[in-house]
Parts: structure tokens; sequence; C-alpha cells
């Protein structure tokens, strides 16, 4: 009885070993494989883009290409930035201050992902019922500082990573 | 069953079938039982894989002259519209025959659904067919991005970011799906690649289809069970061949009218105008066959119960045979399920024309009550209908539908002439 409960354990301990090196054999290629649909280098290298910002006028803006999205540089006009900031908290669906949005002492320069966080759509600017943008493809409206109020879009549309290299060039990423 | 008793005729045939039996399998197929009552519903698993043919001899070919490059992408489909030999034909024959085999597997689907051929024994048919409709709807909408025009770049954008609901990990999956930082070269790249590949896993599931269908054999109009072979059946070959080829003949008639006279009605003009990420067209609407999955998609103010309820839709099918608590199949002796049946249909075309319209306003509202009526007919009518109905009664055989029919002698004729 003993002796042969020994021998079965003995079988189990090699089909179980078996299977947890095959597993992590398996796992170990599947990985790979996986991970190489990820960003290449060849991506990761077009991470940050410089943009001369000396021609833009009060109350105009500019979209450059920043990964392959969309970005909006926009140069507030005072009546627009006490605009964003007269709204209430409580009525934003995603609650953010104007002042986190932008840079202290560069308020007047928005710059965005000029993507909407509903499905990635890239919204048209001074439309809406909010003086900001409207996306055309669910009707999502968002505010002057790009603050989602109305419509399906879940999150304000996002700030990048970017900083002012001098007073005429920001660079993104 | 007559496959049993196959010998070939010849030495040399009978040598290779014994090794590998494949006229075995061809006589099977031939001398196939069928149920003698099959109408013309039931063509359309042939006009299927006639389309399904037709779909990867053209893909392959026009893989030959397509250049799967962000920068070359829709340079090369011009080319093959203007340069390549009868590109232009092989080129709307493969456009169009996306949507002529979404055409006919919504036929086969709803044929399923009113004579209930998804019940038991046959639950994995229909799973498998389910799969089989997933993988197309994948393999058009891949296809659809190839072109890399703007409908194919925007497209491409708004599904890829349906992914972006899913909580905590959407972006990262959103990213590994493009391959990028947005839908960009690597994503059309290897579009083309799942694109090629996907027709030849339909192609594998087609044959467990057929496989799986070959074991309890073929419902029928009048939805009971046959014996098999009797007079109820006919031989597979050549009576539904015969039926099937005229079904297909006239299918292919109307194919080749949308391929010769209106090759871009179904298609979206902003598609031939090159992929620009900087500008949406102002009204993206999806493929005509995604239309109702689309405004379900829509009729939810929010994000991520939007998606959910959008797989839902599709989903809700695959337990669709134990949520039909029905013990009678056809919908001819059902006549309360009759016409919920009759509401679904107009119900899912109703999805289908506001999923194509602005979502606002009244198209809105129309969405809404479509979504809900949707789920309302799978997940409450059709376990409740089937559990109350009092359904017509059912004939014993095919052959001798009028031994019960008592005071309606007529029934199963009535019924047959319904369909």
């Amino acid at each position: 009885m003993s002796k042969e409960e020994k021998k079965v354990n003995r079988r189990d301990f090699l089909f179980t070993a078996s299977y947890t090196v095959g597993a992590v054999g398996v796992g170990a290629v599947i990985w790979p494989m996986i991970d190489q649909m990820n960003p290449d280098k060849a991506q990761q290298a077009l991470a940050t883009t410089e943009v001369d910002i000396s021609n833009i006028e009060p109350g105009k803006s500019i979209t450059v290409l920043w990964r392959g999205k969309p970005v909006f540089l926009k140069r507030r006009t005072s009546e627009e930035i006490a605009e964003a900031r007269a709204v209430k908290l409580d009525d934003l669906p995603d609650p953010q201050k104007d002042e986190d949005r932008v840079k202290e002492g560069k308020d007047e320069w928005l710059v965005m992902l000029g993507v909407c966080t509903h499905l990635g759509c890239v919204p048209l600017k001074d439309k809406g019922d909010f003086n900001g943008w409207f996306c055309p493809c669910h009707g999502s409206h968002y505010d002057v500082s790009g603050r989602i109020r109305k419509g399906p879009a879940p999150t304000n549309m996002e700030i990048p990573k970017f900083e002012f290299v001098d007073s005429n060039t920001i660079k993104i990423g | 069953m007559s496959e049993h008793e196959y010998v070939p005729k010849s030495k040399a045939a009978k040598w290779f079938n014994d090794r590998l039996p494949l006229l075995t399998l061809g006589a099977h197929l031939t001398d196939y039982p069928t149920p003698k009552n099959l109408n013309y519903w039931w063509t359309f698993g042939g006009i299927l894989t006639f389309c399904l043919i037709t779909q990867i001899v053209t893909g392959i070919v026009l893989a030959m002259h397509y250049v799967a490059h962000a920068d070359l992408a829709f340079a090369s489909v011009e080319h093959i519209m203007r340069d390549v030999n009868y590109g232009w034909l092989i080129r709307y024959i493969h456009s169009n025959g996306a949507s002529m085999f979404f055409l006919a597997v919504y036929i086969h689907i709803f044929r399923s659904l009113f004579y209930g051929s998804y019940k038991s024994p046959r639950e994995v048919i229909w799973i498998i067919g389910l799969m089989i409709y997933l993988l197309m709807m994948a393999a058009a909408f891949m296809g659809y991005v190839l072109p890399w025009g703007q409908m194919s770049f925007w497209g491409a954008t708004v599904i890829t970011n349906l992914f972006s609901a899913i909580p905590l990990v959407g972006d990262s999956i959103t990213t590994w799906l493009w391959g990028a930082y947005s839908v960009d070269n690597p994503t059309l790249n290897r579009f083309f690649s799942l694109h090629y590949l996907i027709p030849f896993l339909i192609l594998g599931l087609v044959v467990l289809h057929i496989w799986a269908l070959h074991i309890p054999g073929n419902n029928n109009p009048v939805g009971i069970d046959i014996k098999k072979p009797s007079k109820d059946t006919v031989p597979f070959h050549p009576y539904i061949t015969i039926k099937d080829a005229f079904a297909l003949l006239v299918f292919m008639i109307i194919f080749a009218g949308f391929v010769f006279f209106t090759p871009n009605v179904l298609g979206h003009s902003d598609n031939y105008i090159p992929a620009n990420p900087l500008v949406t067209p102002a009204h993206i609407v999806p493929e005509w066959y995604l239309l109702p999955f689309y405004a379900i998609l829509r009729s939810v103010p929010d994000k991520l119960g939007g998606v959910i309820l959008m797989f839902s839709a599709i989903f809700i099918l695959f337990v669709l045979p134990w949520l039909d608590t029905s013990k009678v199949r056809s919908a001819v002796f059902r006549p309360i399920y009759r016409q919920f049946f009759w509401i679904l249909v107009i119900d899912v075309l109703m999805l289908g024309y506001v999923g194509a319209m602005p979502a606002e306003g009244i198209y809105l509202v129309l969405a809404r009550v479509g979504t809900i009526y949707y789920f309302l007919h799978f997940i409450v009518v059709m376990p409740v209908v089937g559990y109350l109905e009092k359904t017509d009664p059912i004939p014993m055989s095919i052959s001798e539908p009028v031994l019960t029919g008592g005071a309606e002698p007529s029934l199963a004729r009535k019924g047959n002439d319904k369909v």
C-alpha cells in the first residue's frame, strides 16, 4: 500500500515539474511575441517635438503633430483666461482648475493633445456650446481650457509633458 | 449510413482510400441525407462558402499589388484601380464582396433565429458560426483600414480607442494595438498581416461548422427531428447542390449589379481622401454592416458603458440556445414568438438606420429604444415566451404532416407556404 502510494507521488511530482517547466517555457516564448507589438525604438525616438511659437498672435492657435497625434497650441487672450477661471469646479464632469492646465507665469499658453478623450477624433476649434472645441464624431463639447463640459467624453483633453526652452520655443514630450 | 458501406470501385482508389479515406468523405458529402423540405433560406450556407472563396482569391491577387506602408498604401490602391490589368474589377469584387458576405451572413443568422436552428442539438454549430461572424467583423474592419483613406484612418482610430475604455490597462492596450502612440504605419502593417490571416482562420472554422452540422444533420422549416435516411430526406447531390447553385446564380447577379453599376454606393466617398491625422471627417460612420452595433455604442452617454453594451450585444448571442426555453424549434408553430421575431428584425434594421444618422434628437431616442428592445428580446422575451406560449401542433414527419393535424389537416402545408 505504502509502496504504491510512493510510486504515485513520485510520478505526480514529475508531472507537476514538467508542466511547470513547460509553462515557464511557453511564457518565455509568448512574451516576446506579445511585446514586439509595442511601440518600437523608431517610434519612441519621435518622442519630442520643438515648436516655434513666436508668430502666434493672442487668440490664435496652431496645431502640430507629436507622436502622430495633433497638439493644439493656443495663445489665449486675457478675456479667455478670465472666462476659463470663472467656471465653478462643480460644473465640470472632470474637475480641474485652469491654473493646473498651464505653466505658471505662462498662463496665456494652452498646450494640449488635440484628441477627444472619447474615441480619439480631432475636435474642431471655436465651436461648441462652451466657446472652446467641439468633437464632430460623437458630440463632445470642450471649454476654452479644453475641459469636457458636455457629451460622452469622460475626461478633459490631455496636457502633454512640455517645457519652454526659451521664450519663443516649446518642447513637447 | 451509406458512407460506411462505401467501397471505391477501382483497386487504386481502394488502395488510396484505405490509407487516407478522402473518397469516403466525398461519398459522405454526396450522399448526405438532407431534409427534402429545405427552402431557399437554406441556400445561404453555400452562398457564404462562395463569398469566402471569392474574398480569399481576390484578396491574394490584390496583395500582389498592394503596399502596406502609410506613405504608399493609398497610392498603391489607386495604382490597382488605374494601372493594374483588371485591377479595378478585382478590387471592386473584393470591396463589394465584403458587403455581400455580410448580407448573406445576416440572412443566414436570421434564418437560424426563425427556424430555431441554434437549439439543441445544434448549439455548437451556432457558437462556431458566431465565432466566424466575429472574425468576419475583425477582417472587414482591418480590410477597410488598408486603403489608408480618411475613413480608414479615423475608423481605425475610433475602433481601437474603444479599448481605451477598459479601466487601468486601457491605454496600454491601445498603444500595444497601435505599435505607436497613434494609428500609424506600424498599425497599418499589422492590420495587413492579420487581414491576410483571418480568412484562413474562418476557413478552418467553416470546416468545423460543417462537421458539426453533419452530426445531427440539417434543421428544416418544420423544425422536427427526422430519420436519416428516410423518405423525409434526399441525397445532398444532386437535389441540394442544384438548388444551391440556382440560388447562388441569383445572388451573383445581384453581386455583379453592385460591382458593375454602383461599385461605390456601399462605401464612403471620404475614403478617397488620403489619411490625414490632423483632420477628422465631419461625419464618421462605419460600414453598413456594423451600423446596428455602432448605434448601440452611441446610445449610451457613458464611454465604458457604451463599449460594454456594444460587445454584450454580440456576446449575448452565444448563450441564446439556453435563453430560449421553447421546446418547439420552428417559429412556424410559434404564433407569439413569430411576431417578436419580426419586431427584432425591424429593430435591428432601425438601429442600422439610426447608426448612420447623427447621434442627436430623435435619432438618439430611437437608438435608445432600439437598444433596450434588442436586449429585452433576448433576456426577457425569449425565456418568457418560450415558457408561456401555446404552440401550434407540430406534424409527426415531413412526409406525413396531416396525421396529427386533426381539425387542421392543412396546418403543415400552411406553414410551408408561409416561409
